[in-house]
């Protein structure tokens, strides 16, 4: 319907220079690099009505997006350690207890996936796509700050439209390891640690008081699996099970999955550290 | 919520932006430079809409770069001054306007005097011997008119800052921890600490 109305728009957005026309659906090799473009509603003002729509203080709010999330991702000397949770809500609604919020891009990037689980899933994709185009352009792996780069791109045109996503892309590329935070409004920074997701600051809280860059593996490890599950108690939208990554010079390892009701009860048992 | 300022001097100018990246009520990074040089002499600082103000500021980075290749002569403060706040202009009239706010500060080759500007998200450009944008000009620019004289050196001007950067840390109910401080004069552009 959309792609109907749209055909009889006399003008263009000029956001979308270089866009693939919605009309055609080949598959020209050239359009294969082109950025993916959508249609646009063809009402007046699309980007009110499109926040409208999916902002949830609206009184028009009808898309309801999955958020609720803890996510976080920090360096020390062995590499970047990556942890996340595993719930999905809708509302109050615990829609899924089994989501899998670390998008492995290739084999030396992860992305994190808090806030719209279909558009963190869908850019994610599109971005390990053009990472796999620019490896088999370029005859070698794209670096991390390019491909943060290729995703805060792609989003820009679409800010303020109501994308919801907030990601940490991180790998290991000639310049070592490297951590990325890039979410919908555009903004894209490097940093040491960070935590993204309704249950962020509780991580945060414990993260930054015990965070030190020369932790042992298995410290780093005990670290990020702590920190999530302190914000999955503390916090409604967080939950289910902690998944925890690490990436390696020679890419990403998967460590564990640890259900947060187990971990409740491991945790319990163990002295609180000594403050002096 | 976010701080910056700037001050021209005989020779030089130097400008001061906050370090602090803010995402709803975290701060994401103390150390984050909200600048990009123009070219060898010019300085340009930016706070605004994120996404926007690095997506802006690398446009006309490029541009005035584009600009000196094609013409092989290096952009004047002034003219790079005139050319943003026009690229400013024309976006406020375009469906989607860039909402930034930005100080260019740089040392004129040709004229050998430093030059300071202030422009913001709504076009509008003035030449200024100091400056300030955001909630952090509410406690800067009486300092600043206190303090600043035409003919302030280098050494002055950096006492000048920190009686600034004091001032926000005392009284703006924001923690800012960190700043970066850079320094314009005819040998180029310098980060400096105090």
């Amino acid at each position: 319907m959309d792609a109907y109305v749209n055909a009889f728009r006399t003008t263009v957005p000029t956001w979308f220079d270089g866009g693939i026309p919605s009309s055609s659906f080949g598959l020209e090799a050239a359009k294969e690099f082109a950025m993916p473009a959508f249609d646009i509603p063809g009402c007046h003002n699309p980007m009110e009505f499109l926040r409208s729509i999916t902002d949830e203080t609206s009184k028009d709010y009808r898309i309801k997006i999955q958020h609720g999330t803890t996510t976080l991702a920090f360096k020390f000397k062995g590499g970047v350690m990556v942890a996340v949770d595993s719930r999905a809500t809708a509302g109050g609604y615990i829609a899924s207890q089994t989501v899998k919020k670390i998008i492995e891009i290739n084999p030396y990037l992860l992305g994190t996936m808090a806030g719209g689980a279909a558009d963190c899933s869908y850019w994610e994709r599109e971005l390990g796509r053009r990472c796999r185009l620019y490896q088999l352009k370029n005859k070698e792996l794209i670096s991390v700050a390019a491909a943060s780069k290729l995703l805060a791109n792609m989003v820009y045109p679409y800010k303020r439209m109501g994308i919801s996503m907030g990601t940490m892309v991180t790998g290991w590329d000639k310049t070592g390891p490297n951590l990325f935070y890039v979410d919908a409004d555009g903004t894209r920074i490097k940093g040491e640690i960070f935590s993204v997701g309704s249950g962020s600051t509780f991580a945060y809280g414990v993260l930054d008081s015990t965070h030190d860059y020369e932790l042992e593996e298995n410290d780093a490890i005990d670290l990020a699996r702590r920190s999530i599950y302190h914000a999955t108690y503390r916090d409604a939208g967080s939950g289910g099970s902690v998944s925890v990554y690490h990436v390696k010079e020679n890419g990403w390892q998967f460590i564990s999955t640890h259900d947060v009701y187990d971990l409740h009860y491991e945790y319990q048992d163990q002295p609180k550290p000594r403050l002096i | 919520m976010e701080c910056l300022f700037g001050l021209v001097g005989k020779d030089f100018a130097i400008t001061v932006s906050d370090a602090t990246s803010i995402q709803s009520i975290v701060v994401m990074k103390h150390t984050e430079d909200k600048s990009r040089n123009l070219n060898k002499h010019i300085i340009m600082l930016y706070a605004g809409e994120p996404g926007d103000t690095v997506n802006f500021a690398e446009y006309i980075q490029r541009n005035v770069r584009f600009y000196e290749i094609k013409n092989g002569i290096e952009l004047s403060p002034q003219a790079a001054a005139k050319f943003t706040r026009r690229q400013v202009a024309e976006s406020l009239r375009s469906r989607q306007p860039y909402s930034v706010n930005l100080l260019i500060a740089g040392y004129d080759v040709k004229t050998e005097a430093s030059q300071l500007y202030w422009i913001d998200y709504l076009g509008s450009l003035i030449e200024i011997p100091f400056a300030a944008h955001g909630y952090g000009a509410y406690y800067v620019t009486s300092v600043l008119d206190r303090y600043y004289y035409p003919q302030i050196s280098l050494d002055e001007a950096k006492v000048l800052i920190k009686k600034c950067i004091d001032e926000l840390k005392t009284r703006f109910f924001i923690n800012l921890s960190n700043f970066k401080i850079k320094v314009s004069n005819k040998d180029g552009i310098q980060e400096i600490v105090l």
